[in-house]
C-alpha cells in the first residue's frame, strides 16, 4: 500500500489527526473544509492568540475610524468544525520525524498531518529603544488596533505614518477622516509604488495630499525620540528635518512568522513557507514533504500564470482559498488532488475609493490605462509582461475587472487592440515605474520571491538604512 | 428547427405562457445569428461575461456597418438616451446623480424607510378584496401597487396615473420587435410615446422647479453633487425611465409570484407560517420566471469570439436572461422552483454596470406583497392555468391572473 | 451576530447598504465598509442583503442564528 494510498487515505479520513498551527483566516477556513469533506477524525487547533479567529482588513479601516470596536471582528463559521482549541499558546518547534508540534507551555502534540497557517507578523520598528516608546505602533492584530484607536480617539496632535504601502495609506486615510494631522513618509517616490507602480502611486499621491496629508516622498524617517518619561515626543527625517509628533504608526510591511520552524528541515524563512500548488510544504532540500502542508500570508507558492515563480501573498482571498485548497488535499489522495492556481486578487478601502486588484501588477513592464481616466481616479488599467496580460488595477470601477481577470487567465495579448466602453481619448503603453527590484519594498502585498523553494536570500534594508 | 429563426418563435406570442423548451433548444447554440443579424446569446456564462465586457455598449448609435442607424442622432436631439441606453462616463454619471436622492452613499436609508408605506400600500389593496369571490391578481393588486409607489417617489399625482397609462403601454409595445413589421415605424413609435411622457414630465419637474416638495424629482432638481445637477432634458429622461422601470416590471415579479407559488402550493404554505421563507422565493423567482425576459439592445464595439462564434463590430444583440437563468450548466436542476436555492446568483436584475437601480425597492415591493397575499388571501384557487399572459416578451408576465378566493384574513 | 464580507468578490452594487443600512456603508461610491459583529437586531435585514448581493460576497455564521432576532431594537 503506498503511502498515498485509497485505502490509508480513506483511514485517514475516518479517523486519523490533524493539527492547524494558526488559527486565523487560512486555520479556520482549512478546518472547515476538512469538516465539510468528510474528516471525521480529531482535530486540534493551536493559536498563539487568545481569541477565536477574528477577521484583519476591519482593523485598519471600521476599527480605526471608530464604526467598530476592535474586539468585534470574529470570523464567521461556514459550519461547526468540532476541534480542540488550544488559544493563547504558540507553538515553538516542529519535529517532523517524530510528527510533534512542540508548545511554549511545554505540550507535545502528535499529528499525522499538519498545517502550517502562522501568517505573517508587522515588522516592527528596526530600533529596540525607539519602537518601545509609548506612542509608537504596529497595526497586525486586534491588540494593536485597539491600541491605535485609543491613541487616535485621544487626539493627538500628530500622527506619523512611515511607509505609505496599503497600511500604511489606509491609516492616513482614516487619520485624516477623523480630523487628525498627519504626516506620511515614504521611502518611494510615490505611496504604493511598491504594489502598483509609480504611474499609479501618482494618483495615489493626489489622494493624499487633497484629502490634506502631509505626504514626504524620497525620505526616511532616521531616528524616534522620547520624552524623558518614554513618549514619543518627535520624528527625524533624512532630509535633515525634523517633526512634532505624539503618535508614529510603523507601517513597514510584515514577516513571515516561522522562527518555531527554525531547524525543522522545512524551507522556512522571514518570506514564508514555500510550498507546492498542491500546498505541501518543501523542506530545505526542495523534497516535497507528504505530511505538511501550508496556507495563507505564510505560504510561498509556484504559479505557472506567472512563469512557475513563487508568489508570497499577503491577500485575504488568497488565504481563504488557498486554505480550501490545503483542507482538501489533506485528506485526498492521488488524482483527487487540486492545484492552488486562483488568480490573485487584493482590495483597499481609502480616501473613499474602492481599490482592486487582480493579477500580479509587480509582474509587469508595461501598463495602460484602459477605461476612465486617471484624473478623476475611475479608471481600470491593464498590466502587461513581455507582450502578454498579467494584471489589472481599478478604482472604483470594480465591476470590469471580471473580464480582465479572464484575459489574464488566458494570457491574451498585450497591449489588447480592442476598445472599450469610456475609453480614455488616448490608448498608449506606458512603464508602470515600479522601483528597482533590488530596492527593497515594503508596499507590495504580493511578492515574487524566485524559482527556489529554499531561496531564502531575501534582505530587508531596514528604513533607517 | 433552424437557430435563426429563434428569435422570432421566442417572441411570438404563442411562446408567451412557456417559452423554457424552447430557450433550452436554444441553448444548444449559445450565440446564434439570426436571418436579421442579431446575434441571440442564451447561456449563463456567455451573457453574464458579456454584461461585464468593455467592449460591448449599450448605446445604439454604435451600430455599425450593415445595422447602422442613421436616424438615431435626430431622434435623439429631442430627448436624450437615458442611462439604460448610454455607456460610460455618461451613464456612470447619471447613474450616480440619480442615485442621490435614492440610495448609498448619500441616501442609505431611503428605500429601508419606505417599508411601512409599501406594507400599507399592500394592506389597503388587500383590504379591497373584501367580499370578492374572485380577484384578478394584475388589475387590482399587481399593477396598482408599484405605480402607487414610484409615483409617490417621484412625486407624479396618483391621479395622473391615465394620462400617463397609453403612452407607457405604447412605448413597452415597441419593445417587442415581433410585434412591429416596420422597424422605422416602431421606432417614430417608441419615439413619439418617449417625447409625450417627457412632455408630461417635463411639466411636474418645471412645477417642481419652482416649489420642491419631497420627492425625487424635487431632489433632483434641487439639490445635487459633486458631479452638479443634471441638465433639464436629462432630468426628464431619467423621470420617464424610472416611472416605467419602476412598475412595469416589479408587476411582473409579483404576478409571476403568486402563479409559481399557486403552482407550487406547500410553498404558499410555509410562506403563510414562515415569512422569512420571502426573501429567498423572491430571490428564485427573479431566477426562475424573471420579469425581463430579453435584453435587446446590446451592440459590439469589436469584433468577439464568443463559444466559437465570431460577432462583428457593430452588430446588435439580444442576450436571453430569462434562457441563462435556466443553463443547467450553472444551476442545478435548473426548472425546479426552490425558494431555499443556495448559490443563486440569477441574472434576474441583469449584471455589471447597467444592474437595476431599482433592485432593492423590487425586492421589497416583491417580499412585502407576496407575504401579504400569502397571509391574507384564503384558499386562493387558480381560474386558469396558463393565465392569459401579455403580449409583451421582454417584460414578461400574466396580463391578468384571476384568483378565486373564500375570503380574506384581517 | 458575526459576518464577513468576501471583498475580493464584492463589486460594490450596494444592494446590501440599501437593505441593512446600519450594517453595511458605502464609503464613497463602491467602497463597503460594515460592522462583521452586528447586533441580533439587525438578523433580518442582514439576512435579506445577504440574500440579495448578486456576487454572493456575504457570509453570515452558519452556525449561530439568532433565537432573539427581532426587529426595530437596535440602538447603534
Ligand atoms: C490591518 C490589516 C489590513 C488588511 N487589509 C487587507 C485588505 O484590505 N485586503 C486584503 O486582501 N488583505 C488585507 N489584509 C491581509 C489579510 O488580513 C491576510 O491576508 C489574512 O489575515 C491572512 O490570513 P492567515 O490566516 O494566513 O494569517 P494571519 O491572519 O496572520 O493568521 C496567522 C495566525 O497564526 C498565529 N501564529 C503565528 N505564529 C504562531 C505560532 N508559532 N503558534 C501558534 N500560532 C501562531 C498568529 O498569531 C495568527 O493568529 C490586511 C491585514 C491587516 C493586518
Ligand atoms: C422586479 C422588478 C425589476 C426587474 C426584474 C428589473 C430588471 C432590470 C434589468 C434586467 C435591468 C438591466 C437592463 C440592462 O442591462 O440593459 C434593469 C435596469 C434598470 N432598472 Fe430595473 N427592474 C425592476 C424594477 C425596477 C424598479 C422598481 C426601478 C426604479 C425604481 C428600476 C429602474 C431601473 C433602471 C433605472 C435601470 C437602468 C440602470 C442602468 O442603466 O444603469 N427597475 N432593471
Ligand atoms: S451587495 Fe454584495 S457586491 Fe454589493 S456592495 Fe454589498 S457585498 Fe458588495
Amino acid at each position: 500500500m503506498s503511502a498515498d494510498g485509497p485505502e490509508r487515505a480513506h483511514a485517514f479520513k475516518k479517523g486519523g489527526h490533524i493539527v492547524i498551527v494558526g488559527a486565523s483566516l487560512a486555520g479556520l477556513r482549512a478546518a472547515e473544509t476538512l469538516r465539510e469533506e468528510g474528516f471525521t477524525g480529531s482535530l486540534t487547533m493551536i493559536g498563539d492568540e487568545p481569541d477565536q479567529p477574528y477577521d484583519r482588513p476591519p482593523l485598519s479601516k471600521q476599527v480605526l475610524l471608530g464604526m467598530v470596536p476592535a474586539e468585534h471582528t470574529a470570523l464567521p463559521r461556514r459550519r461547526e468544525i468540532d476541534a480542540d482549541w488550544r488559544l493563547g499558546v504558540p507553538a515553538i518547534g516542529l519535529d517532523l520525524d517524530a510528527h510533534r508540534v512542540r508548545l511554549a507551555d511545554g505540550q507535545e502534540i502528535g499529528f499525522d498531518r499538519l498545517l502550517i497557517a502562522t501568517g505573517v507578523r508587522a515588522r516592527p520598528w528596526p530600533n529596540e529603544n525607539e519602537r518601545d516608546l509609548d506612542g509608537v505602533f504596529v497595526l497586525r492584530t486586534n491588540g494593536d488596533a485597539a491600541r491605535l484607536r485609543r491613541r487616535l480617539a485621544a487626539r493627538p496632535r500628530r500622527v506619523l505614518v512611515i511607509g505609505a504601502g496599503f497600511m500604511g495609506s489606509e491609516v492616513a486615510s482614516a487619520c485624516r477622516e477623523l480630523g487628525l494631522e498627519v504626516t506620511v513618509a515614504e521611502r518611494g517616490p510615490v505611496p504604493l509604488v511598491g504594489a502598483l507602480g509609480g504611474v499609479i502611486g501618482s494618483v495615489v499621491a493626489r489622494m493624499h495630499r487633497e484629502h490634506g496629508v502631509d505626504l514626504r516622498c524620497r525620505v526616511t524617517v532616521t531616528a524616534l525620540e522620547g520624552d524623558p518619561s518614554g513618549r514619543l515626543r518627535r520624528a527625524h527625517l533624512s532630509d535633515g528635518t525634523a517633526i512634532d509628533v505624539d503618535a508614529a504608526v510603523v507601517c513597514l510591511g510584515s514577516i513571515g512568522n516561522t522562527e518555531w520552524l527554525a531547524g525543522s528541515g522545512l524551507a522556512a524563512g522571514p518570506r514564508g513557507v514555500a510550498c507546492d500548488a498542491g500546498c505541501r510544504a518543501f523542506d530545505v532540500n526542495g523534497i516535497v514533504t507528504d505530511d505538511v502542508f501550508v496556507a495563507g500570508d505564510v505560504a510561498r507558492a509556484p504559479n505557472p500564470l506567472y512563469e512557475y515563480n513563487f508568489l508570497f501573498l499577503e491577500h485575504w482571498g488568497n488565504a481563504v482559498a488557498q486554505a480550501e485548497v490545503a483542507g482538501h488535499n489533506m485528506i485526498s489522495c492521488g488524482s483527487a488532488r487540486r492545484p492552488h492556481l486562483a488568480i490573485p486578487a487584493f482590495w483597499s478601502t481609502q480616501f473613499g475609493v474602492s481599490i482592486r486588484s487582480v493579477g500580479v501588477p509587480t509582474f509587469a513592464d508595461e501598463m495602460m490605462v484602459m477605461q476612465g481616466s486617471l484624473e478623476e481616479r475611475r479608471f481600470v488599467a491593464a498590466y502587461g509582461h513581455r507582450g502578454r496580460v498579467t494584471a489589472a488595477v481599478a478604482f472604483d470601477q470594480a465591476k470590469w475587472l471580471d473580464f480582465y481577470r479572464e484575459l489574464i487567465m488566458a494570457a491574451a495579448p498585450f497591449p489588447p487592440s480592442f476598445v472599450p466602453v469610456d475609453r480614455p481619448p488616448v490608448m498608449r503603453s506606458m512603464s508602470p515605474e515600479f522601483p528597482d527590484p533590488a530596492l527593497p519594498s515594503h508596499g507590495a502585498t504580493v511578492t515574487i520571491t524566485g524559482h527556489l523553494p529554499n531561496d531564502q536570500r531575501v534582505v530587508f534594508t531596514p528604513a533607517r538604512a | 428547427m433552424t437557430p435563426d429563426t429563434m428569435l422570432k418563435r421566442i417572441t411570438d406570442y404563442g411562446s408567451r405562457a412557456d417559452p423554457y423548451p424552447l430557450y433550452a433548444e436554444l441553448r444548444k447554440t449559445p450565440v446564434a445569428r439570426q436571418e436579421d443579424g442579431t446575434y441571440v446569446v442564451s447561456t449563463y456564462w456567455e451573457i453574464h461575461s458579456l454584461l461585464h465586457d468593455p467592449r460591448i455598449s449599450s448605446d445604439r448609435r454604435n451600430l455599425a456597418g450593415p445595422w447602422a442607424d442613421p436616424d438615431i442622432e435626430e431622434e435623439d436631439a429631442t430627448l436624450p438616451p437615458s442611462m439604460i441606453r448610454l455607456d460610460p462616463p455618461a451613464h456612470d454619471r447619471l447613474r450616480r446623480q440619480a442615485m442621490r436622492p435614492f440610495g448609498p452613499p448619500h441616501s442609505p436609508e431611503y428605500v429601508d424607510s419606505l417599508r411601512p408605506e409599501l406594507a400599507g400600500i399592500v394592506g389597503g389593496l388587500i383590504d379591497g378584496f373584501e367580499g370578492k369571490g374572485q380577484v384578478d391578481i394584475v388589475d387590482d393588486f399587481a399593477y396598482p401597487f408599484p405605480v402607487t409607489v414610484i409615483c409617490r417617489i417621484l412625486g407624479v399625482p396618483r391621479e395622473d396615473e391615465p394620462r400617463f397609462r397609453d403612452w407607457v403601454d405604447l412605448l413597452v409595445s415597441t419593445l417587442d420587435l415581433a410585434a412591429w413589421d416596420d422597424p422605422a415605424e416602431r421606432q417614430r413609435t417608441a419615439q413619439r410615446a418617449r417625447l409625450e411622457l417627457g412632455r408630461f414630465l417635463g411639466e411636474l419637474v418645471a412645477a417642481r422647479s419652482r416649489k420642491p416638495g419631497d420627492d425625487m424629482v424635487s431632489a433632483l432638481v434641487t439639490g445635487h453633487g459633486p458631479d452638479g445637477p443634471m441638465s433639464q432634458l436629462e432630468l426628464i429622461s431619467t423621470a420617464v425611465l424610472l416611472l416605467i422601470a419602476g412598475h412595469e416590471t416589479t408587476v411582473n415579479l409579483i404576478t409571476n409570484g403568486m402563479l409559481t407559488l399557486l403552482r407550487h402550493p406547500h410553498v404558499l404554505e410555509r410562506l403563510r407560517r414562515e415569512p422569512e421563507l420571502a426573501v429567498g422565493a423572491v430571490e428564485e423567482l427573479l431566477r426562475f420566471e424573471p420579469p425581463v425576459h430579453l435584453l435587446p439592445q446590446r451592440v459590439t464595439l469589436a469584433d468577439i469570439e464568443i463559444a466559437g462564434v465570431l460577432i462583428p463590430k457593430g452588430a446588435p444583440m439580444t442576450l436571453v436572461l430569462g434562457s441563462g437563468n435556466r443553463d443547467p450548466l450553472r444551476f442545478d436542476d435548473p426548472d425546479r422552483f426552490d425558494p431555499e436555492r443556495r448559490d443563486n446568483q440569477h441574472l434576474g436584475f441583469g449584471s455589471g454596470i447597467h444592474t437595476c437601480f431599482g433592485a432593492p425597492l423590487a425586492r421589497l415591493e416583491g417580499q412585502i406583497a407576496l407575504v401579504e397575499l400569502a397571509r391574507r388571501l384564503q384558499n386562493p384557487r387558480l381560474v386558469a392555468d396558463p393565465p392569459p399572459y401579455r403580449q409583451n416578451p421582454v417584460l414578461r408576465g400574466p396580463r391578468h391572473l384571476l384568483v378565486e378566493i373564500d375570503g380574506i384574513a384581517p | 451576530m458575526r459576518l464577513v464580507v468576501d471583498l475580493t468578490r464584492c463589486q460594490g452594487y450596494a444592494q446590501c447598504a440599501f437593505l441593512a443600512p446600519d450594517v453595511f456603508t458605502m464609503h464613497g461610491e463602491e467602497a463597503l465598509l460594515y460592522d462583521p459583529n452586528p447586533d441580533d437586531a439587525q438578523w433580518d435585514r442582514v439576512r435579506r442583503a445577504a440574500a440579495a448581493c448578486p456576487v454572493q460576497a456575504i457570509l453570515v455564521d452558519q452556525t449561530e442564528i439568532p433565537a432573539t432576532a427581532q426587529e426595530g431594537t437596535h440602538v447603534r
